[in-house]
C-alpha cells in the first residue's frame, strides 16, 4: 500500500492511503474519542459526531472515523474549536440519557461515560425531555433500556452481519430515533435468537445480559446445595474481565475464585461435552444406518436452536435431538451425581457460568426439565462471574490454580474443551465417530479441515469406508445457506454443526467485552485477532491433555457402564435428549 | 390485529410482483400497499419481507421513518392542515388547533368512529391560498377557524350517507 | 409517430411550431382558452371550470371554433384561477364557476372583455387586460418556467413547438465534454439550494470510468413555501426531462431517476405521461434520434421525510432506505446510487439546461451577476400583496422583489423581514432589501438562496416564533442520524419554547447562541449544518425580540400568548355580545358599563380564563374594540 504525507497537529507522518482520519492519527499514536465507530465500520457510520477534528481541505468539522485522510493533509484534534465540538456532541447525548451510571452494571466498561471524562463535558448541560423510553426485561437473557441509548447503530450491523436478517433495526424518525425489533417488541415477542452480539457491542448500558446473580445470592442463602459447572470459552476469557491478556487460559484460577465463591462444587461442563459427543455420535450413525433426516445438525447452540424454531420449523427434525452440554451436565448431576452424593436433587442448585445469553433463555424451557426439575437453575455469564469475583474481594491474578472437581463424574478430553470454538463440536464428534465405527482411534487427532473463522467449512472424510460430508456453520447468515438447502432437498452433508456466534462459544454474547479504548496494552489489531486468541487458548488446552477424545473418558465409561447403558438408551433419552417445536417469528399480541 | 385474508395477502403478492423487474423497489412497494390499504401493519411488512429478503426491522425502520407510510389504519377522511410557513403565518395553527378541538383529538390521530384523521402536513405547495387543508386530495383554499366546523360537518353528512 | 433522427426532429418541431403559434395567433379565426392547471387553481376549481367551458361550448356549438386546454402554473397564485383567452391575450383572474357563462356570452360570442374579471393594479386602480403588463410580470424572466402557462403539458407536440428537445438534438450533436463545458460556461448553479456549480457536478461524474451511471432529479421539494419544482413538473414536464437527457449524454448514463414527493400527485401523472409520450416517439428509449446514446427515465416517490431532498438521503431513500444522510467524500459523482457514479440535480437546474443548449450558455449568463448566472424562480408568499411563482434574473433586488413584483405589504402594515432559503436560510431585514440576489449575496448577509422561497414577514410576526417555526420543523424533520441534529434541534426548539414562553434567562440565551454555532459546526449533513440558521440569523438582526422575550416578558409583535393579552376597550365596546357568543371558553363577560353613546353594557375578557385563540378579535372587525397588548 502506498504512503502518503499527512500532518497530525503539525507533526509530518507518513500513513498508509486509503486510511480515515481516525485510523492514521491511532496508527500515529493518537487516540481521538470516538463512540459510534467500531470493528471496522460496524456501526451507523460518522453518527456520533464525537470524533471531529479539524482536517484541511474539508468544508467545517470532520468526522475522523469515516472522512479519508489525503497527500498533505493536515489534521487538528486539539484546535478549541473541534475540542468544543467533541465535547458537546457527548453533552447532547448525555442529556438525552439516563444518567443513573453509579448502578449501571455497565459503568466500569461504558464507552460513554469513558468520552465524556475525555471530552470534559459537563454536568448538566442541555437539559430538556428525553425520547420516549421503553425498557424490556422480558426475556431471561437480555434486558433492552433505550434510555442508554447512543444509536450508534453497533448493534445494528451486528445483527445483520452475524445473521444476515437482523432482528433489531432504527425505528422512527429524528429525536424520537429508537432501536429495537419491529413494534418496538419485546425480545421474546421477536424473531431475536438471543445470542447477545448486540451486548457485545454496545458502547453503554441499552443492551445488557440479564442478570442473574441475585439469584444465585439467594440460592446460597436458602442453603442450597450449589454447584457450578463451566464452559469451555469461559476459561479462555475471563482473565480478561481482570486486566489479563486476550488468549490467556485461567482454567485453575477460575477453578480456585469458585470454590472461594463457595459453590460446593466446581465442574468442568466438558465432562457433559464429552457425553455429548457419545450421544450425538451415535444417533448420527443410526440416523445414517436407519434412514433418518439427514443432515443432521448440532444443537448445542441455544442461539441457533432459537433460529431454526422461528425460521426453520419445517426442518426441525434435522436437528440432534441431544440437549446441549450444560444441561445433559444438569440431568446428570441432579438424577444420578445427587444419589451419589446422597444429596436430595430438590435441594441441588446448578448454576452454569457460560460465555452466552442464550443459554439463560434455554434453561427455561419446558422441554429442558426432567422429573419436574430443571437441570440448570441460574446462568451466569463470564462477564458475570467476573463481577461476582470482584464483589466478593478475590484477587484473581493471584490465586493459585486448582483442578476442577472429578470425584464421579468430571472429568473430562480435549474433545470437549474444543467445542468453545467453531468447528470443535464438529471435530470432537469426527474423533469419535471413526472410532465408533472402526474400533480404532483415527491416526490424526486434529481435523484442520474443521477450523478456522471461513464463515462455511465443509470437508468429506472416508470413516471406514463410508464417506461422511460435514459442513460447520457459524453466524446465523452462514446457517441460513446451508438450511435453504436442507429445505430445498439439495443437502448433500451428513452432519452440520452450526453455532448461533460468529467465532462460536469464545465469541459469545457472554463473553468480556473487548473494547481498543479499555485495551491499550493490546495489539492494535486486537479487534480482528481476539477470536483467534481466544482460541489458541482452547485448542492448547486440548494439546495439553493426555485424553483427546470423548470416547475414551472413564467417567464417561463409568456412566455408561452402571447408569445409562448405552449411547441413545431409553434412559439416556430421558434425560439427554429434548425435542423442539416451530415458532413464529412475531407472535401475535393480545 | 385482525388476520390477512387471502384477497388481501394476494393483492400485497401482486403489488410485490409489480416492481418485480426494479432494484430496490421496497418504497415504490409500500407506497401502493400504502394507498390501497390506508395503512402497513406488521403482518403485511413480513410479507414484504418474504418478498424481498429485507429484514422485517428493516422494513420497519423504512415504514416508521417517512411520514406517509402509518402503522395503523386512518380515518375515512383525512384531513391535512398545511402548516407551512405561508399558511403558519395566516394562522393555520389556529385551524389545526380547531380541527383538534372539535374532532376531540390530537394531529395524528384518529376518530374512533374511524370518520376522520387530522394529520399536520408540511408545505403543500397551495401557499397562495393560505391556509389551506387539503382533505382526502382535496384543497380547501383560506380556511378561516370559523369555516372548520361547516366543513366537518358536511363531511359527516357525506361520509354517513354512504 | 416515430422520430428516427436529427432531420426528422427538425422537420417535425417546425410544424409544431407553425400548430402552436397559429393556436396562439387565431390562425383559421378559431380562438383558444387556456386555464391555469397548477395544483393552487385546480384546487380552486379550474378543472371544473374548464368542464363548465366545454358544456357551454358544446351547448352553442363553438367547439369546433374554440379550444380549451388546461396549462401550467401561471405563477400568479393568489389570483388564480385563471382564463386566458386567445389570440386577444385577455387574461381573467379570480374566476369562478358563475363566470363561466359571461365569459363565452360576452367575450368569446360578443367580443367583449368582460372587465369586471380583469386584474386590477392596486397601485393605480387600473384594469389590465394582457398577463405582460400586469406589475408582478413585468420584471420577469422565464427560462425555467418556460412554456408553464402557455404549453399544455399533456401534449408533447405543443411543447416540441415551444422547441423542445432542440437542446438534446445539438448536445447529441457534440462531444460530451463540450456539453459539459457549454453548461460550465454558462455558469448554472445549483438550483435546489447549495450553488454547486452544475458543470462542475457533471465533470467528476464524466471523469468516472464508464460504466453505470446515473442521473437523478431531485423533485423532494420539501422547503416550507416553496413550489417551484412543482410547478415546473406540472408545467413542462419535458423541459426537464430533456434537461435529464442531456446530463445523461454527457456524463454517460443510461438511466434517470425522478425522485418525487409524493405529495405532488399531477405533478407525478403529467411527468408519468410526459415519459411515456417521449419514449413513444423515441426521444426517450434506445439510440435516440439515431445516435448510440439510450437513455431511459423513471419516477420515485418521495414518502413524506424532507430529509431526503439531501441529496445522498435521497439516494438511500430510492434504494429503499430510511432516508439517513450518508457521510462525504465519497460524493455521489464517485459513488452515488448504487455505489455507482451519480448526479443528482435539482428540477429547477435540469430544466435550465435545455435553454442553455438550445440558445447557448453566453444567452443564458447575459443574466444574472458575475458568479451567479441565469434566472432564479422564488416563491414569494407571506405577508405581500402578490403571492406566487417569479423567475427573476439574478441581481435583482429584494425591494423590486417584494415591492414592484411582489406589490408590496398588505393592509398598509410594515415590512418587517424576508424570509429565504426556507429552514436552512435567515431572516433579511430593510437594511438588507438594496441588495441584489445572488447566492453569494445571500450568504453574505447571513441567509441563503435555498431553493428559492421568500416569505416576507410584518409587523405582526414575531420573530421568535418564526425561529421556533422552523426549529419545530426542522425538529419533526431531522432524520435523527447525528447527535447534534437529532438532539442539538430538540434542545434548541426547548430554549425557544422558553423564551416565548417568558420562562427564559439571559444564560439560556447565551446557552442557545452556543448550540446553535455547535450544531452548525458538528452535524453531517447540510440539513444539520444549516438548521440553527434560521435562530441565528433571527438572533443577529432581532436580538432586541429575544430580550424582549426574556428580560421585559413581553411579545413585542403580541405573538407569543405566554406574553400577550386581548383586552376589549370599554368605550368602543356596542355591547353586541358577539364575541361573548364567540368566545370558546366562556372567557368574555358583560360589564356594568355601558359607553357614552352606546346602549348596551359592554364586555370584559377574563384574563385568567382567555386561552387567547383570537376569535374575538376576528369577531368584532366591525366595531374594532379588541386590540392585543
Amino acid at each position: 500500500m502506498a504512503k502518503i504525507n499527512i500532518k497530525i497537529e503539525g507533526v509530518p507522518y507518513q500513513v498508509e492511503e486509503g486510511l480515515t482520519i481516525l485510523e492514521a492519527a491511532k496508527a500515529c499514536g493518537y487516540e481521538i474519542p470516538t463512540l459510534c465507530a467500531f470493528n471496522h465500520g460496524e456501526c451507523n457510520k460518522g453518527s456520533c459526531r464525537v470524533c471531529l477534528v479539524e482536517a484541511t481541505g474539508a468544508r467545517g468539522l470532520v468526522a475522523s472515523c469515516v472522512y479519508p485522510i489525503n497527500e498533505g493533509m493536515e489534521i487538528t484534534i486539539s484546535s478549541p474549536k473541534a475540542a468544543a465540538a467533541r465535547r458537546a456532541s457527548v453533552e447532547l447525548l448525555l442529556s438525552n440519557h439516563s444518567m443513573l451510571c453509579q448502578t449501571c452494571d455497565k459503568n466500569e466498561k461504558c464507552e460513554l461515560l469513558h468520552v465524556a471524562r475525555i471530552t470534559g463535558a459537563r454536568d448538566g448541560m442541555f437539559q430538556g425531555t428525553q425520547t420516549p423510553v421503553t425498557v424490556d426485561e422480558i426475556s431471561p437473557s437480555i434486558v433492552r433500556d433505550t434510555s442508554k441509548c447512543v444509536l450508534c447503530g453497533r448493534c445494528v450491523a451486528r445483527c445483520a452481519n452475524a445473521h444476515g436478517n437482523g432482528v433489531i433495526g432504527f425505528q422512527n424518525r429524528g429525536f424520537r430515533t429508537i432501536i429495537g425489533p419491529a413494534e418496538n417488541r419485546a425480545f421474546t415477542d421477536s424473531p431475536c435468537i438471543l445470542c447477545g452480539q448486540c451486548v457485545n457491542v454496545c458502547p453503554t448500558g441499552a443492551l445488557m445480559e440479564k442478570s442473574e446473580i441475585s439469584k444465585v445470592d439467594e440460592a446460597f442463602a436458602a442453603g442450597k446445595y450449589v454447584v457450578v459447572q463451566t464452559a469451555p470459552a469461559v476459561r479462555a476469557a475471563l482473565g480478561e474481565e481482570f486486566g489479563m491478556k486476550i488468549g490467556t487460559p485461567v482454567t485453575g484460577k477460575m477453578v480456585a475464585a469458585l470454590r472461594r465463591l463457595g459453590f460446593k462444587k466446581v465442574f468442568d461442563t466438558n465432562y457433559a461435552a464429552d457425553l455429548t459427543i457419545m450421544e450425538e455420535a451415535t444417533e448420527l450413525l443410526s440416523r445414517i444406518k436407519n434412514g433418518g433426516a439427514l443432515p443432521m445438525l448440532t444443537s448445542c447452540s441455544p442461539g441457533w436452536v432459537n433460529y431454526a424454531e422461528v425460521y426453520y420449523g419445517d426442518c426441525l427434525d434435522h436437528i440432534s435431538s441431544c440437549k446441549s452440554p450444560h444441561e445433559m451436565q444438569g440431568a446428570i448431576l441432579k438424577h444420578y451425581y445427587a444419589a451419589k452424593i446422597g444429596v436430595n436433587p430438590e435441594d441441588m442448585f446448578v448454576v452454569s457460568i457460560m460465555p452466552c445469553t442464550a443459554k439463560k433463555f434455554e434453561k427455561e424451557r419446558d422441554a429442558l426439565k426432567t422429573k419436574g426439575l430443571a437441570d440448570v437453575d441460574a446462568v451466569l455469564t463470564t462477564r458475570e462471574l467476573g463481577k461476582l469475583i470482584k464483589r466478593s474481594g478475590i484477587n484473581f491474578t493471584k490465586l493459585p490454580d486448582e483442578e476442577f472437581d472429578s470425584d464421579i463424574i468430571g472429568e473430562y478430553t480435549g474433545a470437549g474443551v474444543i467445542f468453545g470454538v467453531t468447528g470443535g463440536v464438529m471435530e470432537a464428534a469426527l474423533r469419535t465417530a471413526y472410532y465408533v465405527l472402526t474400533g480404532e482411534e483415527h491416526a490424526e487427532i486434529k481435523f484442520e479441515q474443521v477450523r478456522g473463522f471461513d464463515g462455511i467449512k465443509e470437508a468429506s472424510f472416508n470413516l471406514a469406508g463410508m464417506e461422511v460430508n460435514v459442513a460447520v456453520a457459524h453466524g446465523m447468515k452462514n446457517a441460513k445457506v446451508l438450511m435453504d438447502e436442507i429445505r430445498a432437498g439439495t443437502s448433500k452433508y451428513h452432519f452440520i454443526e452450526v453455532m448461533g456466534c460468529p467465532g462460536g462459544c469464545i465469541n459469545g454474547g457472554g463473553q468480556p467485552y473487548v473494547r481498543e479504548c479499555f485495551l491499550p496494552n493490546e495489539d492494535a489489531d486486537i479487534m480482528d485477532t481476539y477470536k483467534e486468541k481466544r482460541a489458541q487458548a482452547l485448542y492448547s488446552e486440548d494439546e495439553r491433555q493426555t485424553l483427546r477424545q470423548s470416547h475414551n473418558n472413564p467417567q464417561i465409561k463409568a456412566l455408561y457402564d452402571e447408569f445409562l447403558g448405552e449411547p441413545n438408551s431409553h434412559l439416556a433419552h430421558e434425560l439427554l435428549h429434548t425435542h423442539y417445536g416451530a415458532r413464529k417469528p412475531f407472535p401475535e399480541k393480545e | 390485529m385482525a388476520h390477512l385474508n387471502e384477497a388481501a395477502v394476494a393483492k400485497i403478492n401482486e403489488i410485490c410482483d409489480r416492481y418485480a423487474e426494479e432494484r430496490t423497489p421496497l418504497m415504490m412497494i409500500l407506497s401502493d400497499i400504502q394507498k390501497e390499504y390506508g395503512y402497513i401493519p406488521l403482518e403485511v411488512q413480513e410479507i414484504v419481507s418474504k418478498r424481498t429478503g429485507l429484514s422485517v426491522s428493516e422494513i420497519y425502520g423504512v415504514v416508521t421513518f417517512y411520514s406517509f407510510f402509518s402503522l395503523k389504519p386512518k380515518g375515512k377522511y383525512i384531513v391535512g392542515v398545511c402548516l407551512g410557513t405561508a399558511c403558519y403565518v395566516k394562522g393555520a395553527q389556529q385551524v389545526i388547533d380547531k380541527f383538534s378541538e372539535l374532532l376531540g383529538i390530537a394531529p395524528g390521530e384518529t376518530t374512533e368512529d374511524g370518520m376522520f384523521t387530522i394529520d399536520a402536513l408540511r408545505c403543500i405547495g397551495a401557499c397562495g391560498i393560505a391556509p389551506a387543508v387539503s382533505i382526502n386530495g382535496k384543497v380547501y383554499p383560506k380556511v378561516a377557524v370559523s369555516a372548520v366546523k361547516g366543513i366537518i360537518d358536511e363531511l359527516r353528512a357525506e361520509g354517513g350517507a354512504n | 409517430m416515430f422520430i428516427k433522427n436529427f432531420d426528422e426532429l427538425a422537420k417535425i418541431q417546425a410544424s409544431c411550431t407553425t400548430a402552436l403559434s397559429g393556436k396562439f395567433s387565431g390562425e383559421g379565426n378559431k380562438r383558444a382558452i387556456v386555464l391555469c392547471g397548477g395544483t393552487g387553481c385546480l384546487s380552486s376549481n379550474s378543472a371544473d371550470i374548464k368542464a363548465k367551458i366545454e358544456a357551454k361550448l358544446e351547448e352553442k356549438g363553438l367547439t369546433d371554433r374554440v379550444s380549451v386546454n388546461l396549462v401550467g402554473c401561471f405563477g400568479f397564485c393568489s389570483q388564480g384561477p385563471f382564463v386566458k383567452i386567445y389570440p386577444e391575450d385577455t387574461l381573467y383572474r379570480l374566476v369562478t364557476l358563475d363566470d363561466v357563462d359571461e365569459i363565452i356570452e360576452k367575450d368569446i360570442i360578443g367580443g367583449e372583455v368582460v372587465e369586471r374579471l380583469l386584474y386590477v393594479d392596486p397601485s393605480t386602480l387600473e384594469k389590465v387586460t394582457k398577463q405582460e403588463d400586469i406589475n408582478f410580470y413585468k420584471k420577469q424572466v422565464r427560462i425555467s418556467l418556460d412554456g408553464c402557462g402557455v404549453i399544455n403539458p399533456e401534449d408533447i407536440n405543443e411543447a416540441l413547438g415551444a422547441g423542445a428537445f432542440a437542446g438534446l438534438a445539438k448536445a447529441l450533436q457534440m462531444d460530451r465534454a463540450d456539453v459539459i463545458k457549454e453548461v460550465l460556461d454558462s455558469g448554472l448553479r445549483g438550483r435546489g439550494g447549495g450553488g454547486f456549480p452544475t458543470g462542475r457536478k457533471w465533470q467528476f461524474a464524466y471523469a468516472q470510468p464508464d460504466g453505470e451511471k446515473y442521473v437523478v432529479c431531485n423533485g423532494d421539494e420539501g422547503d416550507p413555501g416553496a413550489f417551484m419544482d412543482r410547478s415546473i413538473l406540472e408545467g413542462n414536464p419535458l423541459a426537464v426531462i430533456e434537461g435529464m437527457a442531456i446530463a445523461g449524454y454527457a456524463i454517460g448514463a443510461q438511466n434517470g431517476y425522478f425522485y418525487v414527493r409524493a405529495e405532488y400527485p399531477i405533478a407525478v401523472n403529467r411527468l408519468r405521461l410526459a415519459i411515456k409520450q417521449a419514449e413513444e416517439v423515441g426521444l426517450l428509449g434506445d439510440n435516440i434520434l439515431g445516435t448510440d446514446f439510450s437513455f431511459r427515465a423513471h419516477i420515485r416517490l418521495g414518502a413524506g421525510a424532507f430529509v431526503c431532498g439531501e441529496e445522498t438521503a435521497l439516494l438511500n431513500s430510492i434504494e429503499g432506505q430510511r432516508g439517513m444522510p450518508r457521510p462525504r467524500p465519497p460524493f455521489p459523482a464517485v459513488k452515488g446510487l448504487w455505489e455507482c457514479p451519480t448526479i443528482v440535480n435539482n428540477v429547477e437546474s435540469l430544466a435550465c439546461v435545455p435553454y442553455i443548449l438550445r440558445n447557448g450558455a453566453e444567452k443564458f449568463a447575459q443574466y444574472g451577476t458575475e458568479k451567479s448566472k441565469g434566472t432564479k424562480v422564488f416563491a414569494l408568499g407571506g405577508k405581500v400583496n402578490n403571492v406566487g411563482l417569479v423567475e427573476i434574473p439574478m441581481g435583482t433586488t429584494l425591494r423590486e422583489l417584494i415591492y414592484d413584483i411582489g406589490g408590496g405589504i398588505p393592509d398598509g402594515k410594515k415590512f418587517k423581514a424576508i424570509q429565504t432559503g426556507g429552514p436552512s436560510g435567515g431572516c433579511l431585514t430593510e437594511k438588507d432589501l438594496d441588495v441584489a440576489i445572488d447566492f453569494d449575496s445571500l450568504v453574505a448577509k447571513g441567509s441563503m438562496m435555498g431553493s428559492g422561497g421568500a416569505i416576507v414577514m410584518d409587523e405582526d410576526n414575531c420573530m421568535v416564533d418564526v425561529a421556533k417555526f422552523y426549529m419545530e420543523f426542522i425538529c419533526d424533520e431531522s432524520c435523527g442520524k447525528c447527535t447534534p441534529c437529532r438532539v442539538g434541534t430538540k434542545r434548541l426548539l426547548e430554549y425557544l419554547e422558553k423564551i416565548c414562553d417568558g420562562k427564559a434567562t439571559m444564560q439560556d440565551l447565551e446557552e442557545l447562541e452556543a448550540l446553535a454555532e455547535t450544531i452548525k459546526a458538528g452535524s453531517l449533513c447540510a440539513l444539520g449544518q444549516t438548521a440553527a440558521n434560521p435562530v441565528l440569523s433571527t438572533l443577529k438582526s432581532f436580538r432586541d425580540e429575544y430580550i424582549a422575550h426574556i428580560v421585559d416578558k413581553k411579545c413585542p409583535a403580541k405573538v407569543c400568548k405566554n406574553l400577550m393579552s386581548y383586552a376589549i376597550d370599554p368605550d368602543k365596546c356596542v355591547g353586541c355580545g358577539l364575541c361573548e357568543r364567540q368566545c370558546p371558553v366562556s372567557a368574555i363577560i358583560k360589564t356594568d358599563y355601558v359607553a357614552p353613546g352606546h346602549k348596551l353594557p359592554s364586555r370584559k375578557i377574563l384574563d385568567d380564563k382567555c386561552i387567547k385563540c383570537g376569535l374575538c378579535m376576528s369577531s368584532c372587525k366591525k366595531f374594532n374594540a379588541i386590540e392585543k397588548k
